[in-house]
């Protein structure tokens, strides 16, 4: 029986791509008195729901979403989370 | 704009070749397809322009397939799509994309400004990825852009180490790319043009590139607003001459 799954997918710039966005942040941490906080990343979440018959074929079908749509590989690196909805209603 | 105003025709989206054109010109015939996306922009100053050197040029809507016998394509700039999720992502599987791949491979000249640029590196037919500017600004001014090389169908018209006066209007044109492949499009002479002052943060100063097959041409500059001296600069115009002479 299809189960249906929540997915996360985090879509970051690469190690190595600059990060205009997440460096702008980070210099303005130090005058607002945040002087702990280093490494900022700006990314972008996309959360949606998949019917699939179990954790692993949904996530095979996210990652070619990911590959063909969500992410461009040249720059950005994609993560995924995959939860079972907790119910079949749930928004 | 200038250009029809100057020569005393209507302003119309779909420019007709000179009825009674240059006897024997090979221009005359060439019919160049621009392909329109929701939210593009600046196709109509692809037409005048190509007006202006006496081609014929037609609208192509993104969804349909047939690129209607044209013989050079034009991908112009906007925000195909609203640029939703990148610039370029949802525009290259729009229909008629299948068919300009397939014409690029076969060889047709094809040519894609800014937002087209963006659109060409998704769809593969480009390599790299334009990212956003050095700066997080969106950039409109005339920039200064070096020909690197002559040899692509967008630049066949120029001599290497010509300096042209492009107007860019792009958030997204920090053109970027691994290592490996710079080493390839310098090794190959495939970098087109380049910033003289580079405003983006571009790497080697890229504005353009071909492919290895030097028909596919992806720019950052507007030509097209640079083909009347009205404009503040008349050196597109060689950009889209070029693209004439490779669909002859």
């Amino acid at each position: 029986m299809a189960m249906k799954y929540e997915v996360l997918v985090e879509v970051s710039l690469r190690e190595g791509i600059a990060d205009p966005q997440g460096a702008t942040i980070e210099r303005s941490l130090p005058a607002l008195g945040f002087e702990s906080i280093e490494s900022v990343r700006v990314g972008k979440a996309i959360r949606f729901r998949i019917q699939a018959d179990d954790a692993s074929s949904a996530k095979s079908t996210v990652q070619q979403v990911c590959e063909r749509l969500l992410a461009n590989p040249v720059i950005e690196d994609t993560a995924i989370t995959i939860t079972e909805a907790t119910t079949g209603d749930a928004k | 704009m200038a250009s029809l105003l100057s020569k005393g025709r209507v302003a119309s989206p779909f420019v007709k070749p000179l009825a009674q054109g240059r006897e024997g010109s090979p221009k005359l015939q060439i019919v160049v397809g621009i392909v329109v996306f929701p939210g593009s922009n600046c196709e109509h100053d692809v037409v005048e322009s190509l007006g202006s050197l006496d081609a014929k040029a037609q609208l192509l809507w993104h969804s349909q397939a047939d690129l209607q016998n044209s013989r050079a394509i034009v991908l112009p700039g906007g925000f195909a799509h609203g640029d939703y999720l990148r610039p370029g992502a949802i525009a290259k599987f729009s229909n008629i994309m299948n068919s300009v791949v397939e014409f690029a491979r076969a060889g047709g000249p094809v040519l894609g400004i800014c937002n087209g640029f963006q659109i060409l590196t998704e769809v593969g037919l480009l390599p790299g990825a334009l990212q956003k500017n050095r700066g997080l600004r969106f950039i409109c001014e005339m920039s200064q852009v070096v020909v690197s090389t002559a040899n692509s169908s967008a630049s066949r018209q120029l001599a290497q180490g010509a300096q042209l006066s492009i107007p860019i209007n792009h958030f997204e044109g920090n053109f970027t790319c691994s290592h490996d492949t710079l080493e390839q499009l310098q090794q190959e002479d495939r970098i087109v043009f380049r910033y003289l002052n580079n405003p983006n943060g571009s790497v080697d100063d890229i504005a353009g590139i071909t492919n290895e097959t030097r028909n596919v041409v992806g720019m950052m500059p507007h030509p097209e607003r640079a083909c009347d001296p009205m404009l503040g600069s008349s050196d597109g115009i060689q950009v889209l001459a070029s693209l004439l002479e490779a669909a002859q």
